[in-house]
């Protein structure tokens, strides 16, 4: 079932559109960053893009941080939102469940068709970097400098950028729950994606609020851009931690939810 | 090959199914029949596993669904209401998948089994066009060659030949009924009476949620007694057949005969020429309506007292007369 669902999302004009509008910011990005050679001040602007200038190696990280915030989980929450309120909507749904398909095993699978969504999306998004960062900017041979201010070998970079696409990729989990969770609920593919982009402008606003304090540990929002963290010297792993299991809270909590749902719903349309 | 019992299905204060017993016979060609609104599409989604029953028991192919539609379903061909597809794919693609997704599929044979089922729904030459580029009858044709794709001993289907024409509803009759000979239980849900009354051996009757009737179609409709006669001597005949006759319009003669080949002597032994002679037949529009109400999707200005439903009417042997004159009693 899994590998149907995979053919499906790789057959679908849309995913590889969405993957390349994904990719399309951050390249612009480098282009006018390239073209006018005004960088951010340090400190404004998405992490690590004052010190890509000097160093083109540092793009791919860049580029994470273009696209977790908005673009990423945008695209998630389409993807997620569609899986089971898209099959409802073009009536498909009826006749995989009947043919039979078991309705736990087509949540999983959908789920798994998110996650490898998202590692594609990440992968191209900063193997696109690494070029574009290396050919528009300086390349420094030598190593890429940390935000610690340490300078990390070449091998240790490519760790290090590894490790932050896994980070990214996992952050969008919790995106990827509600959204589902939403798609078993209603037969609108919007109105499921509508949702959980709800849900995520709710946790952004949230961060920025005093009086949401108390809240803040428990926002899916919370620790996305900890992924900074994998760029020091040693690795601060508390926040990426905490990240992790606060996605894997959601994802536990959602995809119950999803199921409970799911496994007992009329299917009606 | 299904059996429902007391099945009955509630959305809230409605009631969509009331208490029906379906007995679906192996190698029977069932027609499903009721008014839109009458919960047909209901049954069929609970006998598939989609809807879970308020109440009742549902048996397909021996087992019990939904707690094991799993096994069963593998062994279940199904259309429900209209076809559905992936548009951005080709037909035989959107078959492979659907094979691909559920047990039973074997890789192996998959490639002659979706050429042989789109030969069979008259889709074999079909080209790689994605089939949001089909037409409703293509796009009716392959939601069947989805449906008969792993030879199935029961195929339920919703209003199979819908977006056809005459021609291509002939070939998927034809295809039915060829299907049903090499074994094939068809449960067919439809309100084309012409269609049922052509594939149908056997036939069950829902109005507002319960089955009012489900009887052999041959059984609905054996001869009534009467004669319908085409004559063009009308004065003389009527004159003859007097104390027999019960309608009378222009040169055609309704009359009570037991034999219409006696009745037939009887004419031409008096000099009368007979245009047309043949003992009446029931039509199963006749027996429809007289076994239903009209369907939810008429909406009428000022409704009176709601009639009341037949109650314990679902068994075999009441006869659609008594159906009817129930019906009248309990809305009068």
């Amino acid at each position: 079932m899994i590998g149907v669902e995979l053919r499906k999302l790789l057959r679908r004009p849309r995913t590889w559109i969405m993957i390349l509008l994904l990719d399309a910011l951050p390249t612009l990005v480098a282009v006018l960053l390239a073209i006018t050679d005004i960088g951010p001040r340090p400190g404004a602007g998405p992490a690590f893009l004052s010190a890509v200038l000097a160093n083109g190696r540092l793009f791919p990280a860049a580029a994470l941080a273009i696209v977790l915030p908005l673009f990423l989980p945008v695209s998630v929450a389409v993807m997620a939102g569609d899986s089971i309120a898209g099959e409802a909507q073009g009536g498909t749904l009826r006749y995989l469940l009947v043919r039979p398909v078991g309705r736990t095993r087509l949540l999983i699978a959908k789920l798994v068709t998110v996650l490898v969504f998202v590692a594609i999306a990440v992968v191209v998004v900063t193997v696109t970097a690494y070029f574009v960062g290396t050919h528009l900017f300086g390349n420094q041979p030598i190593g890429v400098t940390t935000v610690s201010g340490t300078v990390l070998t070449p091998r240790q970079a490519v760790l290090r950028t590894v490790l932050a696409m896994v980070y990214v990729a996992l952050s969008m989990l919790g995106v990827a729950a509600v959204a589902l969770f939403l798609s078993t609920v209603t037969d609108s593919p919007l109105a499921a994606a509508l949702g959980a982009l709800a849900f995520l402008v709710t946790s952004t606003l949230l961060l920025t609020l005093d009086a949401a304090q108390s809240l803040r540990p428990y926002l899916p929002t919370r620790y996305w851009l900890s992924f900074v963290d994998v760029f020091r010297q040693p690795i601060l792993w508390r926040d990426l931690v905490r990240g992790m299991a606060l996605q894997g809270v959601y994802l536990f909590v959602l995809l119950g939810a999803a199921w409970a749902n799911f496994a007992t719903k009329d299917i009606k349309s | 090959m299904i059996t429902t019992e007391a099945l009955t299905k509630r959305y809230g204060r409605v009631t969509a199914v009331d208490g029906i017993d379906l007995t679906v016979r192996p190698g029977d060609v069932y027609g499903f029949l009721g008014p839109n609104g009458s919960g047909k599409t209901t049954t069929v989604r609970m006998l598939l596993g989609l809807v879970l029953p308020t109440s009742g028991r549902i048996e397909v192919l021996g087992e019990r669904v939904p707690r094991h539609a799993r096994r069963v379903l593998g062994r279940v061909g199904a259309m429900v209401e209209a076809p559905a597809a992936y548009g951005h794919l080709s037909g035989r693609a959107n078959l492979a998948l659907l094979d691909a997704a559920g047990p039973g599929g074997a890789r192996r044979t998959r490639r002659r089994r979706i050429e042989a089922a789109l030969e069979q729904v008259g889709l074999g030459g079909v080209d790689r066009r994605p089939v949001k580029a089909y037409s409703l009858g293509m796009r009716q044709r392959l939601g069947l060659a989805a449906a008969v794709l792993r030879k199935p001993d029961l195929l339920v289907l919703d209003e199979p030949t819908n977006g056809l024409d005459p021609q291509g509803i002939h070939e998927i009759r034809d295809l039915l009924l060829a299907l049903n000979a090499a074994g094939t239980t068809i449960f067919l849900s439809s309100h084309l009476l012409a269609e049922v009354e052509l594939m149908c051996d056997r036939v069950g009757v829902l109005d507002r949620g319960r089955l009012v009737l489900q009887e052999n179609l041959a059984a609905l409709r054996t001869p009534t007694g009467r004669v319908v006669l085409h004559t063009p001597d009308v004065a003389a005949a009527a004159a003859l057949l007097d104390g027999q006759l019960s309608e009378r319009a222009d040169d055609r003669l309704v009359v009570r005969a037991g034999d219409p080949a006696e009745l037939n002597a009887m004419l031409v032994g008096a000099g009368i020429r007979v245009r047309e002679l043949a003992a009446e037949r029931r039509t199963l529009e006749q027996v429809v309506l007289a076994a239903t109400t009209a369907g939810s999707d008429r909406v009428d200005r000022s409704p009176g007292p709601a009639p009341s439903a037949v109650d314990d009417s679902t068994g075999d042997d009441s006869t659609v007369d008594e159906l009817a004159a129930e019906r009248e009693g309990a809305g009068a």
